[in-house]
């Protein structure tokens, strides 16, 4: 660090990057959550059903948080 | 470390799959051996989750017929998971079986095939058209809509497969590491008030393990009913 450096910050930035990952799926999920309710309290009977595709849209939408995972260990292991 | 040197060499994740494969089969066998019409404990538990399967997945998503056909692979992979996952937090045992990539990557495979096969029995002659070319689309569009169709279905459905059991179990594993890790150097190693502080990450850290139990049980019902919406995709009579 030379003298000019007013603020220096260490470590990887993986994790910032894996943060920024997890912010699309974050709201996804939540829509996804939130949709569900909605839609069970319009029609309780469908409750079942409406509960397996929430899941189904829950497993799509958070992939992609993994692979933001993933790619920590990706980068990391060709070091 | 067992057997090291010879070619049997395991490590702690592999002796774990082995003890998981053994309790899966003893548990199955000792509840299933003497079925009666008022059931046990055992073979009510056992009952339980082979219903869930069948009823609640199978059937359900599949129809009676086509639901029967991939019933045992829809099992297999629901109980495998499951068991593997909840090793995660047994006490002695401590890191789930799928946490290594092997695992999930050789069911992930599996439901892969399984799908194609699928679609190609019941279509022969349209499965892959119908697959990279789904029709009522322009024709011109195809430039666009194949190249995705193609990584979505081929590529990305095995690797999603994969990567979200495997992650979470990882992920799961990490969390409750940092937990214990902060509780016994804050009891052992921090000085004065900091020593409170070991209540709160011990608290945390148990909280987090019944969060697991939850996290085991739904990524197996994840896997089963994604590979269950996959072969009916592909069973699918028109896109």
């Amino acid at each position: 660090m030379d003298t000019t450096t007013v603020a220096a910050l260490s470590g990887n930035i993986a994790t910032i990057g894996y943060g920024l990952a997890a912010i699309g799926p974050a709201i996804g999920v939540g829509i996804v959550v939130g949709k569900t309710i909605e839609s069970v309290a319009r029609q309780p009977e469908l409750q079942g059903r409406l509960t397996v595709l929430m899941y189904i849209g829950i497993a799509f939408t958070e992939a992609l948080a993994f692979i933001g995972i993933a790619t920590y260990f990706i980068f990391t292991a060709g070091q | 470390m067992l057997f090291i040197g010879t070619p049997f060499e395991l490590n702690r994740i592999m002796i774990i799959r082995i003890i998981v494969m053994i309790a899966i089969i003893l548990f199955f066998w000792l509840a299933l051996r003497k079925r009666s019409m008022i059931p046990g404990r055992a073979q009510s538990l056992a009952e339980m989750g082979l219903d869930l399967v069948r009823v609640n997945i199978a059937e359900d998503l599949l129809g009676k017929k086509d639901g029967r056909r991939f019933l045992p692979l829809l099992t297999t992979i629901f109980f495998l998971v499951l068991v593997m996952n909840i090793t995660g937090i047994v006490p002695a045992m401590n890191i789930a079986g799928t946490s290594l990539i092997g695992l999930p990557l050789i069911l992930a495979v599996v439901a892969y095939v399984t799908f194609i096969y699928a679609g190609v029995k019941k279509h022969p002659a349209t499965f892959f058209k119908n697959a990279l070319f789904p029709p009522g689309v322009p024709w011109p569009l195809y430039i666009i809509v194949t190249p995705i169709e193609f990584v979505s279905t081929f590529v990305l459905r095995p690797v999603t497969l994969t990567l979200r059991l495997l992650m979470n179990m990882i992920v799961g594993h990490l969390l409750l590491v940092l937990f214990f890790l902060a509780t016994s150097f804050f009891f052992f190693e921090a000085d004065g008030l900091f020593k409170l502080f070991g209540i709160g990450t011990f608290a945390f850290g148990i909280v987090f393990t019944l969060f697991e139990v939850l996290v085991a049980v739904l990524q197996a019902y994840v896997f089963t009913l994604l590979t269950t919406v996959y072969i009916q995709l592909a069973l699918a009579d028109e896109h």
